[in-house]
């Protein structure tokens, strides 16, 4: 098989798959697993070009998306006047003392040249920090998390449309990845990447616990949405309209007055949701789109080559002048930022944030056998990854379920061994995520839609 | 202050901070070693290890059931330390399974470090999923026999004091296994010909090659003495507080913090980070509030909790030191290796 086929044959056959789904499941299914997919494939493209293109190993995918999440609540909830009126000052404060001390010690470390006047001035720095932040940051958090703690308890956010939380989250998961960046990057790969699987434990438990900023493991639910309610549109007339037409030849067929009603009825609820995970969909997809087209530019430029000159071989690339160190932070920011921004439209998705459900292996692990799966070195491998390894993920579930079935079929109805076998079919993904990543390693390492080394 | 204050003041730090730290410690010290063994000899940050580990304390589970079927117990000490020995057979054997069907490929094409990581994350998955397939993703208590040595209320009694002192029987277990474990592998690594060929094999593999080490030799007992390592460590942390795979996977990172901060591939560095790690967990997030109120006059009493951090961040505490050390000395406390 010639490369040049391989994209859309790869494609073709996801086609095909999704279809398959609409027709055995329903469309609705198979729309929700194509956003996610097109959620992923943005994940995975972030990662692509900090792995494929970079050389680098970002293994705080979770912490990136989390952020995004995070910033999605700030930007699209309505502000807490009351806590804002009561708290917000003391809040300044804290941050204003934080980014003064941080300046501060960042000027002493730089700027006093004997280590023993430097090491005292540092840490008299944090000491004098420590206790000014503590005298105005406990209070106000308490003022703040006792206002009305069960519907907000926290600052709110800017009350803007959260399609707007999707540009911000790329300035503040970029801004964010410009410092760990500055601290990690000069560590050796796979130091990079414990590193950066620390840090994102760390982002994650702030997120957790600092309730004043993200409520914390209470959630957020209720974030607005780009796309009309299914409410809203049942009961437009246009919607109605639409739906009639569509479904002209049934409906027509029908003999009863009253059974065409009711027909309908259920037509325009079914149709309603899917009208919304379309929606959903044209908006993933345009950014999806947007963000595969510049990074194309961006990677056939004369940048671009020399990104792949610097992964290929560092020395000689330090050699002819490239500034190693800044070009590995400016491909780890706009990975970064492209997490961010998939972080973003998943929270928009969900229609809540939920610092809880931020693990690793879902945020971190996943995205990465997209990345290798699909191919590294290669964004229209990524995107393939995305949807190939997330279709495969939601629907392990259902066929280990059927498999252990299958298995269980000897046993009688009550057998412990039958109720164990069925009671555990949900690990078998685990299983075979795993198995998918070991094999595409052993005999498929270029993934299935290889880099292409264009010679001229 | 009295006397009896002061006295007040260390049994209550003993008894929060030191003696959970001791063994804690030692668990973490026990599971660091096996990281940083395998890192040494074979040269990947192994991501599976802390899923290895909850493999280990599975077949650990398993087999003192059998036996507690079969009538057999410890007596006065948890039946697991028998099921032990049998455990550790099974889950080398499982490793060197591993090793041949997966690493020994990547090893022989001499695959950077990196692609054996990832690699390891995908061992990693499979772990998971075959412990969780086994036993459950649930909490499993498998502890027996007598639990404790030293009892609150008795020692209060007996010496008057207002602080009681708890010692579990499994914190003197943990802290005497860990002990037995850490001299005899040191003395395996610096006395016996086969400990030798080990480091020399770490050093320099070329030239322990053409000094006519068997690699495949040497591989085969890094990995059984990693898995006896990792699997004590397992069924320490178990005993102590209990089985559940996600809990397990969690002590990944602190794992991997303690190596760095001992200087990875270096096992006197595996064990200093390993206490430095829980020290700094249980010190940092203990509230010293009572503690300064045996010490100070009335009129000098703290009012808040005398917290450094919330116990929210007690598990963020070792991911900070690990990007700390990272930053100012990436080769760890003991020189260790840097590639």
């Amino acid at each position: 098989m010639t490369d040049n086929l391989r994209a859309p044959l790869a494609f073709t056959f996801m086609g095909i798959l999704l279809a398959l789904v609409g027709f055995t499941q329903s469309w609705s299914v198979s729309l929700s697993i194509i956003n996610l997919c097109l959620i992923s494939s943005i994940m995975a493209i972030g990662v692509n070009l900090q792995w494929g293109y970079g050389g680098l190993f970002n293994a705080g995918v979770m912490g990136f998306t989390a952020l995004g999440g995070l910033t999605a609540v700030l930007v699209s909830y309505d502000p807490v006047y009351e806590a804002w009126d009561k708290a917000g000052i003391g809040i300044l404060i804290s941050a204003i003392v934080l980014i003064v001390s941080i300046t501060l010690i960042l000027f002493a470390y730089r700027n006093i040249s004997s280590p023993q006047f430097r090491n005292t001035s540092i840490i008299l720095i944090i000491i004098v920090a420590i206790l000014g932040i503590n005298n105005f940051y406990g209070p106000s958090i308490d003022i703040i998390e006792s206002i009305n703690p069960a519907r907000t308890g926290f600052l709110g956010g800017l009350g803007l449309p959260i399609v707007f939380s999707w540009v911000i989250a790329a300035f503040v998961a970029g801004l964010v990845a410009w410092v760990i960046g500055r601290l990690t990057l000069r560590l050796r790969s796979d130091y990079l990447a414990i590193a950066t699987l620390g840090i994102s434990e760390i982002v994650i438990a702030i997120v957790k616990h600092e309730d004043w900023l993200s409520r914390g493991v209470k959630n957020v639910s209720g974030l607005d949405r780009p796309v009309p309610y299914e409410i809203e549109l049942q009961q437009s007339e246009w919607f109605i309209n639409l739906v009639e037409r569509i479904n002209y030849g049934t409906l027509d067929s029908l003999q009863t007055v009253s059974s065409r009603q009711d027909l309908l009825n259920d037509l325009i609820i079914v149709s309603s949701g899917v009208f919304v995970k379309l929606c959903y969909a044209g908006l993933f997809l345009s950014v999806l789109l947007l963000i595969f087209y510049l990074s194309h530019l961006a990677l056939n430029s004369p940048w671009g080559r020399m990104l792949r000159a610097i992964r290929d071989n560092e020395e000689a690339a330090s050699a002819m002048g490239k500034n190693i160190f800044a070009q590995h932070l400016q491909i780890f920011m706009i990975g970064s930022a492209i997490i961010g921004i998939a972080g973003a439209m998943l929270t928009t998705l969900d229609g809540q944030f939920t610092p809880g459900s931020y693990r690793p292996l879902r945020f971190t692990f996943i995205i990465w056998l997209m990345v290798i799966v699909g191919g590294s070195g290669n964004n229209l491998g990524s995107i393939f990854g995305g949807f190939f390894v997330w279709f495969i993920w939601i629907e392990a579930e259902p066929l280990s379920i059927g498999f252990m079935n299958l298995l269980a079929s000897g046993f009688e109805y009550d057998n412990p061994i039958r109720m164990h076998l069925l009671g555990s079919a949900a690990h078998l993904r685990l299983f075979i995520m795993g198995l998918l990543l070991l094999l595409a390693l052993r005999f498929m390492p270029r993934g299935v839609i290889p880099e292409r080394i264009q010679k001229k | 202050m009295d006397n009896f204050e002061l006295i007040n003041a260390l049994v209550l730090i003993s008894n929060f901070v030191l003696i959970p730290a001791l063994s804690y410690g030692s668990q973490l010290a026990l599971a660091t070693l096996s990281l940083t063994i395998i890192y040494g000899v074979l040269r990947f940050s192994n991501f599976a290890q802390a899923d290895w580990m909850s493999f280990g304390t599975m077949t650990t589970i398993l087999f003192t059931w059998y036996l507690q079927s079969l009538g057999i117990t410890g007596g006065f000490l948890p039946t697991a330390l028998i099921a032990l020995p049998f455990a550790i057979i099974i889950t080398a054997l499982f490793c060197l399974l591993i090793d041949r069907s997966v690493y020994s490929f990547y090893r022989k094409k001499k695959s950077p470090p990196i692609v054996l990581m990832i690699v390891s994350v995908g061992v990693m998955f499979i772990l998971q999923a075959i412990v969780r397939f086994v036993i459950g993703p649930n909490d499993r208590k498998f502890f027996d026999g007598e639990k404790f040595i030293i009892h609150a209320l008795d020692f209060k009694d007996y010496f008057g004091l207002s602080e009681g002192l708890t010692i579990k029987s499994t914190q003197l277990i943990t802290f005497i296994v860990a002990i037995i474990a850490m001299v005899s592998l040191f003395y395996f690594l610096q006395r016996t010909k086969m400990g030798k060929s080990m480091r020399a094999y770490s050093n320099n593999e070329d030239l322990a090659l053409l000094s006519g080490i068997n690699p495949e030799r040497v591989v085969l007992i890094t990995w059984v003495i990693a898995s006896a390592l990792i699997t004590t460590a397992g069924v320490l942390y178990g005993l102590d507080k209990s089985f559940k795979p996600f809990t397990y996977f969690n002590l990944l990172l602190p794992m991997f913090a303690a190596a760095i901060v001992g200087g990875i591939g270096s096992p006197i560095g595996a064990v200093i980070g390993g206490y430095v790690i829980a020290f700094s967990e249980i010190t940092l997030t203990y509230a010293y509030k009572k503690f300064f109120i045996y010490l100070l006059p009335e009129s000098l009493e703290p009012s808040g909790l005398m917290q450094v951090l919330s116990t929210d961040y007690k598990f963020a505490i070792s991911f900070i030191i690990l990007v700390i050390v990272l930053i100012v000395r990436p080769t760890g406390i003991v020189r260790g290796k840097i590639i």
